[in-house]
């Protein structure tokens, strides 16, 4: 008979008998040699209470909520409240993306995120020469005040947060949200959400830069002390990681450049006389959710503390100076043409492993991203993957539940320390802003891109669909058709615009924000008053490329 | 007589992506090509000159933007307007199956979307260049 | 193929770029075709422009070619990047910072490998050189790849060559090889607006002061690409410097000095095409090398032998 005393388990008798049987691994042998990670680190077959052996947990951990916010910035994490489901959207013309918006809020969306087309982000009108061909095509086009009422047509901004990913014109585009929304009778001290404005990620990664790192810098420290002073709510900035990874770095480097560069901006508004403790809570982030499931998860816990350590470094004494609250956006670079459907596996695990690493808010890609904008099946597909992972996995039960895992651990304390290695490779390079002039970032980035793809040729990592696992004929999904006459309402819409509005207003605040930017004053003021006078993007961004010139790069491969 | 194949990798448009054309430009130097880089932010007009200064054997457009139609065909059209012929023209990127036909007709001898292997398009231009 | 010269004389572009491809190839109408540009060259004020990697010279280059447009001269650009010697294979990047040329008639631009096996201009360089200056160029540009030999060969084809350094690189000036420094017509400080530039400047002149006794001391002028700053007066002294040659005598010795490198680089390359050909001699030279392996020949004997079978 079984008694409770039979039943206990007996305890170790040799330490031998913790360690793998070296011998039933001989006889089996792996059936792989290559087991290193995204960031090239080499991955042990099983990992240990030795490997974390001076893992404290007060100091290194603590408690979610608790510094250094390993755990997540906040105590009760999604239990408190769930991950804003916030899907990056936009194309065509700001009548066509107001629709999709509707969609997504009626699906269960619970914030917006706005994409830009390429003339928009690089400040040009719908009807500027170099837009030929791009109108609407990978995101929505705003060249003035008009779209953007447009754009958020019924759509409450005092219950809603809006996310636009904006970078060289950030400061313009911005104005003109707070105007929409001021017209609508809604004050700036209520409005919420986020403008990407990270322009050095622009010259390392993501290339829609407009102007020199110094003018653009300044722009952005502008934002920061308006932002301070007049829209308390919204975040000023996403320093991002995603479009570095994008562009091919590792997840390590991903994580040791996008916060080389936010330690950068905390720096410059600070030299501009700003207080820390004033602007940090508003510092946001933006990483990529790649492949790598564990690998993900470590570096967000990783970047949570280098962030809290870095900051209390600086001098923040607000707790909330010290938390990093990011968005995340599963791969794009990760999708395959071949097989689309399968895409939305691969997100699904890597939606997961940023809920896993603790994320503020998450965009889940479309299975047909690697082809075309996002159908409306496919988007809702994906919003529904983010509502399954919420609401029936039971991961939301508890706080970091991978919390305590030897490998994760381990991972996260790796990623750190590499990191560190970097921060000190760009300290001898002189900063951050030296480093992109000596193409510091963007040689590590193209040779671990260069790197990855030999790898994917040579067979050592697998892309099922692409690589392995083909599919003869590969049937193709409906893809998302957009309306063909966009662009024709949207130039008669620009055209009318400049005819109707009051030109001498237009022309008199322009040439007051050429004064403004040719000296030092806060330009967001200029720049509301310029588009709330319908000044169109193209032309107040016009002024601000004659005052503060154009950044050419330079080729590194 | 050493005659090397040169290679013009542009990016027409405002499309700021390079991630692929930079590893295409290093694969296609690594197999034994002279390569061009033009940039990002390439009108017709610079990519047209470029090739016509550089005498290259080979242009290649890379876009992922979705503005391929239009600017992918103002090459082509401008090339052809410049009567040159013996240019092999190739494209990469974002691009649906139904365009490529456009593509072809138009002269863009081939087009190589995600998840192509450098290798197939080291081959293609090796086995295609005209002169 | 006589009207291709007849074209590239009224700057047909692609009959330039048509003809550089022949003579970078070595094909053999190349060098009919060369024997007849030669008459037509002489008036280009070639500028080499050379120095450390990460000095700017493809900007200051784009600054240059701008402001010489300005005063209505056409201009030629020649871009030089190393030629992997493993894949045969070269990355041309140089041309990325001067796009905003390449709508410009008045200006061509060429990038180019090095091609060599031992680094070195390739005789290539002196052929479009002339192609160009046949071709109506004023001016033309060659900028070098930074490392290597080629950055000392430049003087042998530029009538003015610029040395282009930057602040911030410690002590610069004795890292810089020795030979980089003696052949500078001009030495450039660019990215003036970083910190360090007095102190750079000091060094170079520091180092003047000791060199051996010559006619001329060479300027040192601070220059930012970036601000467009220096780039006037660089010009100045550029011009200068021809006129100091010309005063000097200086300029046909230059020309003569030339002209003696590149005929001996044409005659080398002749010989090397010569030995090295399957139907010549290079089943001889591959016996000898075997034969000096296993150490029943040594090297200069079998140059004896070579060389005997040519000039018999």
């Amino acid at each position: 008979m079984h008694t409770k005393e039979n039943t206990k388990p007996m305890k170790h008798q040799s330490k031998s008998e913790t360690q793998i049987d070296q011998k039933a691994v001989t006889e089996n042998p792996e059936h792989r040699s290559f087991h290193k990670n995204l960031s090239n680190l080499d991955i042990k077959t099983v990992y240990t209470p030795d490997d974390i052996k001076d893992l404290a947990y007060d100091v290194d951990l603590g408690p979610p909520g608790g510094f250094p916010f390993v755990r997540g910035v906040h105590p009760t994490m999604y239990r408190g409240r769930l991950w804003t489901m916030r899907q990056f959207a936009g194309f065509g013309s700001a009548e066509e993306t107001n629709k999709r918006y509707h969609y997504l809020l009626n699906h269960g969306e619970t914030g917006l995120s706005v994409a830009f087309d390429y003339p928009t982000l690089y400040g040009y009108d719908s009807d500027h020469p170099l837009a030929r061909g791009e109108f609407g095509k990978c995101g929505v086009a705003i060249s003035s005040l008009v779209d953007m009422e447009l754009l958020f047509h019924n759509i409450p901004l005092d219950k809603i947060t809006t996310s636009m990913t904006i970078n060289g014109p950030a400061a313009i585009i911005w104005a003109m949200y707070i105007a929409n929304a001021e017209n609508q009778g809604i004050s700036k001290n209520k409005l919420g959400g986020t403008i990407q404005n990270d322009i050095l990620k622009e010259y390392i990664a993501q290339k829609s830069y407009i102007f020199p790192p110094e003018p653009s810098m300044r722009l952005i420290i502008d934002t920061f002390e308006y932002g301070c002073k007049h829209v308390p709510k919204w975040n000023t900035i996403s320093i991002s990681g995603y479009h570095i990874r994008e562009a091919g770095s590792t997840a390590v480097q991903e994580l040791a450049f996008t916060l080389a560069d936010g330690l950068e901006y905390v720096k410059a508004a600070v030299k501009r006389g700003l207080d820390i403790d004033a602007f940090a809570p508003r510092l946001s982030f933006f990483f990529n959710a790649h492949n790598d499931f564990f690998e993900e998860i470590a570096k967000y816990r990783a970047a949570r503390r280098i962030w809290a350590n870095e900051m209390r470094r600086l001098g923040a004494k607000n707790p909330r100076s010290l938390w990093m609250r990011f968005h995340t956006q599963t791969a794009g670079c990760s999708l395959t043409a071949q097989q689309p459907e399968i895409n939305i596996v691969r997100v699904t695990m890597q939606g997961l492993a940023a809920v896993l690493g603790g994320t503020q808010s998450l965009h889940t890609n479309s299975m047909d991203e690697a082809l075309a904008l996002p159908s409306e099946k496919a988007v809702r597909i994906a919003l529904r993957t983010q509502q399954i992972i919420a609401e029936e996995t039971g991961v939301t039960n508890t706080v970091d539940p991978l919390g305590g895992s030897y490998y994760v651990e381990w991972l996260t304390d790796t990623m750190e320390e590499e990191t560190y290695k970097y921060f000190e490779r760009i300290e001898q390079l002189g900063g951050v802003i030296p480093a992109i002039e000596k193409s510091f970032f963007q040689r590590e980035i193209a040779d671990s891109a260069y790197r990855y793809q030999k790898e994917i040729e040579e067979r050592k990592r697998v892309i099922v669909g692409v690589n392995r696992y083909k599919l003869e004929d590969d049937l193709g999904i409906p893809l998302l058709q957009m309306d063909e006459k966009g662009e024709e309402r949207q130039i008669h819409r620009l055209q009318k615009l400049r005819k109707d509005r009051d030109n001498s207003a237009v022309h008199r605040h322009l040439t007051d924000l050429r004064k403004a930017a040719e000296g030092t004053e806060n330009l967001m003021p200029h720049l509301l008053s310029c588009v709330h006078s319908y000044a169109t993007l193209g032309e107040t961004c016009g002024v601000l490329r004659e005052v503060f010139g154009e950044y050419k790069e330079s080729a590194i491969f | 007589m050493e005659k090397k194949i040169r290679v013009l990798v542009a990016k027409p448009g405002l499309d700021g992506h390079d991630r692929g054309a930079k590893i295409v430009a290093r694969a296609l130097r690594d197999a034994g090509m002279e390569v061009i880089y033009t940039g990002l932010h390439q009108t017709a007009e610079q990519i047209v000159n470029t090739a016509i200064q550089e005498d290259v054997d080979v242009i290649g457009l890379s876009l992922l933007s979705g503005a391929h139609m239009t600017l992918f065909l103002d090459v082509a059209s401008m090339l052809r307007e410049k009567q040159i012929d013996d240019v092999l023209i190739v494209g990469g990127g974002i691009i649906p199956e139904e365009d490529i036909p456009r593509l072809k007709k138009a002269g863009i001898a081939e087009v190589f979307g995600p998840g192509t292997p450098v290798e197939t398009i080291v081959t293609f231009v090796k086995q295609n260049v005209k002169r | 193929m006589t009207d291709l010269v007849e074209k590239v004389i009224a700057s047909d572009v692609r009959a330039i770029a048509r003809l550089i491809t022949l003579a970078e190839n070595n094909a053999e109408d190349a060098v009919q075709l060369m024997k007849q540009i030669h008459h037509h060259t002489g008036n280009a004020h070639v500028i080499g422009v050379t120095g450390v990697m990460g000095s700017g010279k493809s900007s200051l280059i784009l600054e240059l070619a701008l402001e010489y447009r300005r005063q209505g001269k056409k201009v030629g650009i020649i871009a030089i990047d190393p030629t992997s010697p493993f894949t045969g294979g070269a990355l041309l990047g140089d041309r990325i910072r001067m796009m905003e040329l390449s709508t410009d008639p008045g200006v061509f631009i060429r990038s180019m490998g090095t091609r060599g096996m031992l680094g070195g201009l390739t005789s290539s360089v002196y052929d479009v050189v002339e192609i160009l200056d046949a071709a109506g160029m004023q001016i033309i540009l060659i900028e070098t790849v930074g490392v290597g030999q080629d950055e000392v060969d430049i003087v042998k084809i530029a009538d003015t060559t610029v040395v282009v350094l930057m602040p911030g690189l410690g002590d610069a000036v004795q890292t810089i090889k020795a030979g980089l420094m003696e052949i500078a017509d001009i030495f450039v400080v660019n990215k003036a607006d970083t910190p360090g530039v007095e102190q750079t400047v000091a060094e170079l002149e520091a180092m003047l002061d000791l060199a051996a006794h010559i006619e001329r001391r060479t300027p040192i002028i601070s220059t930012s690409a970036k601000e467009r700053k220096g780039i006037p007066l660089l010009m100045r002294n550029i011009t200068e410097h021809k006129e100091y040659l010309i005063r000097s005598k200086g300029y046909e010795a230059r020309r003569r000095q030339r002209y003696e490198a590149e005929l001996i680089e044409i005659i080398r390359k002749r010989l090397m095409d010569f030995i090295f050909d399957e139907d010549k001699l290079k089943g001889v030279v591959d016996c000898c090398i075997d034969q000096i392996c296993r150490k029943e020949l040594d090297p200069y004997t079998a140059a004896d032998d070579i060389l005997g079978k040519i000039l018999k």
